[in-house]
């Protein structure tokens, strides 16, 4: 595939992308000492100084930001700038708890357009392309995002946010939509439903798609490229730091190129906190260098991955991180065993006359968790024996204890009966009063 | 002289049952038989209809997992034994019997059965050979 840069940053030679991350870092650990009351604090309380750090490799030295931090802080109290230079303000979705703020300046704005210009353009995005955006407008960083991203490319943006389906996909054959941005659970159900209308997905003009906001396995992956007859990318970010378009992935499909001229990205053990080498699993942290509003410094992503310098066929140097096999936020703790529902995903996909839609439901029966699995057959699957269900269902059931040490309870039900998400894919009941 | 049979996946839901006797309703579908399989959660309902594809159809359309499979029908007097000495036929020859179920037939003073077995060609063979009336059609 014909590589497209959009700056001449992702290719250049990594002790260049270091001069400017050691510069960055410097200019920002002093814009908080100044103007961020809760990281002055912090600084004092560890005896640190912004002279202190005088390279990327001090980076360690700089304390760690929580989610809660923000939560504390709630609204505005992290804020680095005046009000007056506050020119956008996004919410997280506030899945996991009390939802949290965050700002932007103008000049932060036309970084994130940048960063996810970029990542357009590594999908083979060009000013050429309809992008079709189906994220979520509004408080959530998904569908500005992305909108912003699309227009520095000079691409057409259809901003068609999410909702009506059938509409979606009207629109996706009469406009001639290049590029579909959404959820991946969302393209899924796309997919299923250009089926459901009769419509051959070759005969659409979509060529690709970039999906993020929630983890996705490779399996998944290939399930939409077949649905949807295009190449799927992976796109990572987290409002904290900037929205999408932290990371980004290229051709080659094997990790998300780091956007390392605006962040500095590191991998720890979250129990320790200490710095892991590079192709260790870990919680991603990450530190904002170019951020003016909100610049976040060592933030505990909670999502956990590895990153590698290996060199990119793709020719990007940026480091690349994996796709987070699960959030710590999303993962369960089920008698003690941790469970991220993508490994379970992994697992469901493995079986071809089920499908990739299912819910977990966690509950507690006297002092055992209890995990139930419910998993939407295929269309077309041929069950015409209860011993054939059960059969299925105890292989399914074999499959996770393999993969998770635990044992669940498998339940098959009809195509389409679970509840469908526009955004981000409501996968798990937790019914335990812990 | 095999018959389709069609087999419907339903949850253990109030109303499912209606809702598919209803779909029937309303592509005029006759149903000649049916027999559930059911367990705690879920039952394959087995149906013998007047037209299995339009049957077959108008449920996927309505998001039901259907499928159809061949299955032999017999018609059996109506006496003692004689059912006996229909599956005597296939035990002798070895041939397995998943399941069977009966319905009324519209010849008087006979039962028509419908058997599942493991191998449709060499039931349909020794049950010709012992004279067992097949029924090809439910209609």
């Amino acid at each position: 595939m014909e590589q497209h840069y959009y700056s001449p940053v992702e290719t250049a030679p990594l002790d260049e992308i270091r001069a400017l991350q050691s510069y960055r870092l410097l200019k920002t650990v002093r814009h908080i000492y100044d103007h961020v009351p809760f990281y002055r604090n912090k600084f004092d309380e560890l005896g640190l100084t912004p002279e202190d750090i005088k390279t990327v490799d001090d980076v360690s030295k700089l304390p760690f930001t929580y989610k809660q931090d923000l939560r504390d802080n709630y609204p505005y109290g992290l804020f680095a700038v005046p009000q007056d230079q506050v020119v956008r303000v996004h919410a997280s979705s506030g899945t996991t708890g009390k939802q949290t703020v965050v700002g932007y300046t103008q000049r932060d704005l036309d970084v994130w357009g940048e960063i996810i210009a970029r990542a357009i353009s590594a999908a083979g995005g060009t000013k050429h392309d309809f992008v079709h955006i189906s994220y979520g407008y509004g408080l959530f960083t998904g569908g500005l995002g992305l909108h912003q991203g699309a227009t520095t490319l000079g691409a057409s943006v259809i901003p068609v946010s999410t909702g009506n389906t059938k509409r979606q996909i009207q629109i996706m054959q009469d406009f001639g939509s290049d590029i579909l941005c959404c959820t991946p659970s969302y393209a899924m159900y796309m997919g299923e439903t250009i089926r459901d209308m009769g419509i051959d997905p070759n005969a659409l003009k979509l060529r690709a798609g970039i999906f993020g906001a929630e983890p996705w396995s490779e399996e998944m992956r290939k399930k939409i490229e077949e649905l949807l007859a295009i190449k799927a990318y992976d796109i990572y970010g987290l409002s904290e730091i900037m929205g999408p378009g932290v990371s980004y992935e290229c051709s080659e499909q094997t990790g998300m190129h780091v956007n390392e001229d605006h962040f500095i990205v590191e991998v720890i053990d979250p129990d320790t906190g200490e710095v892991l080498p590079e192709g260790s699993w870990g919680e991603l942290v990450f530190t904002c260098i170019t951020k003016e509003a909100l610049p976040l410094i060592r933030y505990r992503t909670r999502d956990i991955g590895f990153i590698s310098r290996k060199k990119c066929s793709c020719g990007r140097t940026f480091v690349k991180m994996s796709k987070p096999n699960g959030r710590t936020d999303d993962m369960l703790i089920i008698r003690g065993v941790n469970v991220f529902p993508s490994q379970i995903e992994s697992v469901l996909l493995q079986f071809p006359d089920i499908t990739p839609n299912y819910l977990l439901i966690v509950d507690r029966e006297g002092a055992l968790d209890s995990l139930e699995i419910q998993v939407e057959m295929a269309e077309g699957a041929a069950f015409d024996a209860v011993r054939l269900i059960e059969k299925r269902e105890k292989e399914i059931s074999g499959a996770v204890e393999s993969i998770l040490g635990i044992a669940a309870t498998i339940h098959l039900v009809s195509p389409k009966t679970l509840a469908r998400s526009e955004g981000k894919a409501q996968r798990v009941i937790d019914k335990r009063k812990l | 002289m095999l018959i389709k049979q069609l087999s419907v996946f339903v949850e253990n839901q109030k109303g499912k049952l209606w809702e598919i006797t209803d779909i029937l309703r309303k592509g005029e579908v006759d149903i000649r038989a049916l027999t559930i399989a059911d367990t705690t959660d879920f039952g394959i309902l087995r149906l013998i209809v007047s037209d299995p594809a339009k049957a077959e159809y108008s449920l996927k359309e309505q998001g039901f997992t259907v499928s159809l499979t061949d299955v032999i029908a017999v018609q059996v007097d109506d006496r003692p034994g004689a059912l006996a000495a229909v599956l005597d036929v296939l035990n002798q020859a070895d041939i397995s019997v998943e399941y069977m179920y009966a319905f009324v037939s519209k010849a008087e003073d006979a039962a028509c059965v419908i058997l599942r077995v493991d191998d449709n060609a060499r039931a349909l063979e020794v049950l010709k050979q012992n004279g067992v009336r097949l029924v090809s059609t439910a209609y």
